[in-house]
């Protein structure tokens, strides 16, 4: 048995005639993130609510910790933190009371609930305002307080939906770092977004959805291969005549691109920034920039989604 | 891995305890509970203290003189204490179960608390069972106010069967308030919107409370015969009336509460009445013993319990069918 820690075979979710989520094969391991990514009504909460549980899956399997979620939902909940899209708490109640009513849902016992509590609100920097109303707390910190609740209850598994949506740059900086820090004390992160570039930032590895199916799954570079072609991005910024002439020459150089502005992108097969370098600043232009290309998330899902709808 | 098959495992129950309390707290701190409180006591005190008034003056002996603060309706005010019951019992029920479902979904709460490890069960059940016990609180209060008061002004302390009639008539009283709760609660899991399931029930409890009764004895007179050869026909008119006036929760309330405050009712229906003291030469005056009473009423009670789980699982099954996603 591999240390899986959510396994989904063929799972499916039919509304009336059409499948919202198409028999989808999914595994997570333990103490990795991963991200569901996907525009909008591509089935992604369904996904994650019949992981939990909470909606009847229609065909397939899922195995959560070795429960199943269908007829031990109880013992998956008990085990999985869940932070929904926009969460909401009691707003009449303070952070600290919200928390007091999950712990005792969860049957965590009083004197044990009140530690749980004091540090899982410490951990997302909530402490000081932890008497507050909820009604008070900005969306940021009601997400926050999502996460200490899922500290609270010790889950092994974390899954949170749109964890970011809606934040301001700052919050959702902060946001990422507590996701690290779940993974740091060994929760296996579920999340999903559309948010790309801040889920590349955090996720081990992702899975792209697209009309109810896990479209392409791996590590960001593997899609990038997968999705961009394999091959070497660089960028490349010179003045001089012939530049693009000169970089086409290079050994290894397999496309030249015009980016503009003086501006070419460089794609290899392998790592030629030493070979462009000493290549133009030999035929007399004055090389201003030479600069990596990481491939990004956001480039991937773009030029999927593009290739995809020509497709069809 | 069986695939959708078999029992789901644990307790239905589980968490039960922690809603349950959770609810009771947050409504009893409530504004609302505040205003609905207010409203009882306004409501409620007018019909008591007049009824009062008159029954200082009452010189004839009465064995039930102290049932008669719930049932007598003064001249000043031709209100009784029950009727007013009748009426606002309700409009409390209605005001603590119309939001307490989509209230949490509009808050996004309730995915959350269902991501916790209980069952859609326990926190339907116990978010009833928490206004119940709030309606249960608030009518005890209500109904110590008035027994307080009756034997403050009226200086005779009530006989132990007075007492008993007295408690059964709380009873009843809660279970009425348990069958628009559960109403109430019923529209809060059909609608999203709060203002749309506290209209419905509102309008529900309008119909029943207004235009029902036209509408039944519009039935009734159709069904009878233009001219009536016998008593028996009088009376088979009369009970066709009497079954489709208690469809509504306000006749079952209203027939247990005048069985059980006064006991010379034997039977409901003014023919059936004429009947029954003719028949079995009952004296029409004389009072039923308790236990007389109560199996005379414990159709209505029945009726009352019975209409209160049929609604409540009728909630249950549309929310257990709900999409918890927004």
């Amino acid at each position: 048995m591999s240390d899986n820690v959510i396994e989904a075979r063929g799972l499916l979710k039919l509304y009336g005639a059409t499948r919202a989520v198409d028999a989808i094969d999914l595994d997570i391991c333990r103490g990795e993130i991963f991200g569901l990514l996907g525009p909008n009504g591509a089935g992604k909460t369904t996904t994650i609510l019949m992981i939990l549980g909470l909606t009847e899956i229609s065909g397939g399997a899922v195995n959560v910790l070795g429960f199943n979620p269908v007829r031990q939902p109880l013992e998956v909940k008990r085990r999985v933190g869940y932070l929904p899209d926009s969460v909401g708490f009691y707003d009449h109640l303070t952070a600290r009371q919200n928390l007091r009513y999950t712990a005792r849902l969860l049957a965590i016992p009083r004197k044990d609930a009140e530690k749980r509590i004091a540090d899982a609100l410490e951990s997302v920097q909530l402490a000081d305002v932890g008497d507050h109303r909820v009604a008070t707390f900005s969306r940021g910190m009601r997400q926050r307080l999502g996460i200490a609740e899922i500290v609270m209850k010790k889950a092994e598994v974390a899954i949170l939906d749109e964890p970011t949506s809606g934040l301001d740059p700052h919050a959702t900086h902060e946001l990422l770092e507590m996701i690290r820090g779940l993974k740091k004390v060994g929760v296996a992160v579920l999340l999903s977004s559309h948010l790309l570039d801040r889920v590349q930032s955090v996720c081990d590895r992702v899975a792209l959805f697209n009309n109810g199916k896990i479209a392409l799954m791996g590590t960001v570079v593997e899609l990038a291969n997968k999705v961009l072609g394999a091959g070497h991005p660089i960028l490349v910024e010179a003045q001089g005549s012939d530049i693009a002439g000169t970089l086409r020459g290079i050994e290894g150089v397999q496309q030249v691109v015009d980016a503009g502005e003086g501006a070419w992108r460089v794609i290899a097969d392998r790592d030629v920034r030493a070979a462009v370098a000493l290549r133009v600043v030999s035929s007399g232009g004055s090389l201003t920039r030479l600069a990596d290309l990481q491939p990004s998330l956001e480039e991937v899902y773009t030029r999927y989604f593009q290739e995809a709808r020509h497709a069809a | 891995m069986p695939r959708n098959s078999g029992q789901r495992e644990g307790s239905p129950f589980t968490g039960l305890a922690p809603v349950f309390m959770k609810e009771f707290s947050d409504h009893l701190s409530s504004a609302r509970m505040m205003v609905l409180m207010l409203f009882v006591i306004v409501f409620g005190a007018f019909p008591v203290a007049s009824s009062l008034q008159e029954l200082r003056n009452i010189t004839e002996a009465d064995a039930y003189l102290f049932l008669r603060i719930f049932t007598s309706a003064p001249e000043s005010l031709p209100i009784s204490f029950v009727f007013a019951l009748n009426f606002i019992i309700p409009i409390m029920a209605i005001g603590l179960g119309f939001d307490s479902v989509n209230s949490e979904f509009n808050h996004r709460t309730l995915s959350r608390v269902l991501s916790q490890p209980i069952y859609r069960d326990a926190l339907l059940l116990g978010k009833f069972l928490g206004a119940l016990a709030t309606l249960a609180v608030a009518l005890t209060a209500l109904w110590l106010i008035v027994f307080g008061a009756g034997l403050l002004l009226l200086g005779i302390p009530p006989r132990g069967v007075e007492v008993a009639r007295a408690a059964s008539f709380l009873l009843v009283t809660i279970a009425y308030g348990g069958v628009w709760l559960a109403v109430a609660m019923l529209f809060s899991v059909i609608f999203r919107s709060t203002a749309t399931s506290a209209l419905c029930a509102l309008g529900l409890w309008l119909f029943f409370f207004f235009l029902w009764p036209m509408i039944a004895s519009a039935i009734t007179t159709g069904f009878a015969p233009s001219q009536f050869r016998t008593a028996d026909e009088v009376l088979a008119v009369e009970q066709v009336g009497s079954v489709l006036a208690r469809l509504s929760p306000g006749t079952l309330f209203g027939e247990a509460v005048i069985g059980l405050l006064n006991p010379e009712t034997k039977a409901f229906g003014y023919f059936a009445n004429m009947l029954l003291s003719q028949s079995r030469g009952l004296i029409p005056g004389a009072p039923l013993p308790f236990d007389q009473s109560l199996l005379l009423i414990w159709p209505q009670i029945t009726g009352l319990i019975a209409g209160m789980i049929v609604v409540f699982a009728a909630a249950y099954i549309v929310f257990q069918r709900e999409e918890v996603r927004a």
